[in-house]
């Protein structure tokens, strides 16, 4: 069996990979709380982001870290521009539109990827990527600590931006009175696209944080959309807080059930539970009532 | 015998393709896209019909592909009776997971990600049980042979897919002539409304979810047996839960001939980008994308809905006429 010690190990790097599925979660989240869609373009975005700081970095030099500052403000454009002016107009405010048109976002950026750089796989190298901290009995490699500390630090800032600012003000009160806050002269369509971008925003952030210790292709992003949607749902739909916790348990999760059943059925230890909330508690395990 | 008319026309004409060409090109086109209308058939029963999108409709698809393949390969079942199972458990598999989320009472957007996720728990279980042949996939031997499925002919596979898609499309319009098609359209029209009606709702959504999944694990026992090959990111790969519902929406969703004339339309599209770009990979993906996005912002209905209304329109002169003079007697 496990010894304490590696038991440890286990779950701090949950906890680690935790923090950057916890972000991903967040906008999608994010998204959901407001507009009530589910993104399926969600992973999507992530592989481009992720190609954004990958070509960042070979082309420019700049550390992903530090291309974050610049990729996130151009994924918050195309992410509002997305909303705008093809999810909104095209689906005409039906759920299943939406849902359709969120899918063929999600296919095209894909393949419009693998059309353009091929199904090779990339990996950046990073002097520090193997740079690793002490931490009690356990070792961590430093990005992931650099991850886990960048993601609370967007966590707060959202929080902060949703709290106070104006913006943030009248995405709460669209999300809690649509027509209300349209009536108060809120611009609807403004807002929901703000969101998205948002939302889109975190995904690009998320990538950034990935980049030096994952790999990258056109399908790099589809190993986390499952994974995003069970963090959502077990935080309940809409949930800040509920995605942050959820990110770190399913982090925890993944990481236990690997050490116990082997990389490739770990990841039905996350599919499952992510049915049976599904099934069972679909307001998910920290959401009010539906 | 009336109302099959249409169908019977329809599929008589297709049928004459391999007679007027030998063409294995345009052969093998023409059995993938009625591989894809099959299997998108399928999915129009309980999308189209029944308003319940599913992302993960290659659950059935890859169930019906190995079933096929491993009871052949594995324990020497004759392909035919292999290929029977391998619906049976489709079906079994779509009642399964239907009566799992409707029982728990999973709409819309959650039971588009339900669907996906229990079609990816299969994938990764197929990618890795010894059953399966794992990682590596299942190879199903060559036996040219009648009695074993496997025909030295195109045209042979050509007609078989094409009976299946008339069955599919003449069981499609006995259930829209029956009660239990106006439950299902109104379950998609308004669910609540049905329910307060007396319709069992959860019932009606379980047996079009039991059909529609034999339907599309029919495709996936033809697509083992003229492919000869299984694994686990073909049987459940999410290419086939895409291309299932691309065909019925861009053809029509919940008309006859849609996932027919969406399938026809997606492969030439595809076909004609590959030609464009000389076979890189995406680019036909690409422009599926779009055309799903184009369908759903401009024609909801799909080319169907578009022809039934230029067909309204050629006859709106007499409508118009017969209803001044209603308007005249009144």
């Amino acid at each position: 069996m496990l010894s304490p010690a590696i038991l440890f190990a286990a779950v701090l790097n949950g906890l680690m990979t935790g923090a950057v599925y916890a972000l991903v979660g967040l906008g999608l989240t994010l998204i959901y709380g407001v507009l009530h869609i589910i993104n399926f373009a969600h992973g999507a975005l992530l592989t481009a982001a992720m190609f954004a700081a990958f070509f960042a970095h070979r082309l420019l030099g700049l550390d992903p870290c530090v291309a974050a500052i610049f990729i996130a403000p151009l994924f918050f454009l195309f992410g509002y521009g997305l909303q705008r002016f093809i999810i909104g107009p095209a689906a005409h405010g039906d759920d299943r539109n939406i849902l359709l048109v969120t899918l063929g976002l999600a296919v095209i950026i894909e393949n419009a990827l693998l059309y353009a750089f091929g199904a090779d796989t990339r990996t950046i190298n990073l002097p520090y990527a193997f740079d690793v901290v002490e931490v009690g009995p356990a070792f961590v490699a430093l990005p992931r600590i650099v991850a886990f500390i960048a993601v609370f630090a967007v966590a707060l800032g959202l929080w902060l931006m949703m709290r106070w600012s104006d913006t943030g003000k009248s995405i709460r009160a669209v999300a809690r009175e649509k027509l209300g806050a349209e009536l108060a002269g809120i611009e609807v369509a403004h807002v929901y696209a703000v969101t998205f971008g948002l939302g889109t925003a975190c995904v690009a952030i998320a990538a950034c944080l990935l980049t030096p210790s994952y790999y990258v292709n056109p399908h790099a992003g589809n190993a986390f959309v499952l994974i995003a949607f069970t963090i959502v749902v077990l935080g309940g739909m809409g949930s800040v807080a509920g995605a942050l916790i959820g990110g770190l348990f399913v982090g925890v999760v993944e990481s236990l059930s690997g050490y116990y059943l082997g990389e490739s059925l770990g990841q039905i230890g996350i599919f499952v539970m992510f049915i049976l909330v599904l099934l069972f508690r679909p307001r998910g395990l920290f959401g009010g009532p539906a | 015998m009336r109302r099959f008319a249409p169908t019977l026309v329809v599929m008589a004409l297709l049928a004459t393709v391999p007679l007027i060409t030998s063409s294995n090109v345009v052969l093998n086109f023409l059995v993938v896209a009625l591989l894809i209308a099959l299997v998108g058939q399928g999915w129009n029963l309980l999308g189209g019909y029944g308003g319940q999108y599913s992302f993960g409709h290659a659950a059935f698809f890859g169930t019906g592909a190995y079933i096929t393949a491993v009871l052949q390969v594995r324990y020497g079942i004759n392909a035919w009776l292999g290929f029977c199972i391998g619906i049976a458990v489709g079906a079994l598999v779509g009642a399964l997971i239907g009566a799992l989320s409707f029982r728990s009472g999973l709409k819309g957007s959650y039971f588009a990600l339900v669907t996906l996720a229990f079609a990816e728990v299969l994938r990764v279980v197929a990618s890795v049980a010894p059953v399966t042949g794992a990682g590596v996939g299942t190879l199903i031997k060559l036996d040219l042979r009648p009695e074993a499925f496997q025909f030295q002919s195109r045209a042979s596979f050509y007609w078989i897919v094409l009976g299946l898609v008339g069955v599919s499309t003449m069981l499609m319009r006995v259930i829209e002539c029956s009660r239990f098609g106006a439950y299902l359209v109104a379950v998609r029209e308004n669910e609540d409304a049905a329910e307060a009606l007396g319709v069992n709702t959860t019932i009606v959504k379980l047996g079009a979810m039991t059909i529609s999944a034999a339907i599309t694990a029919a495709g996936g026992c033809f697509y083992a047996q003229y492919f000869l090959f299984v694994d686990a990111g073909i049987a459940y790969g999410p290419w086939i839960s895409i291309e299932a519902l691309l065909a019925p929406i861009i053809g029509g969703a919940g008309t006859l001939f849609g996932p027919l004339l969406g399938a026809l339309v997606v492969k030439a599209l595809g076909e004609l980008a590959k030609l464009a770009t000389g076979g890189a990979p995406g680019l036909d993906l690409v422009i599926y994308g779009c055309v799903l996005i184009l369908v759903v912002a401009v024609a909801p209905r799909g080319i169907a809905g578009v022809l039934s209304d230029l067909r309204q329109r050629a006859l709106a002169p007499t409508t118009a006429l017969a209803a001044s003079l209603g308007r005249g007697h009144g």
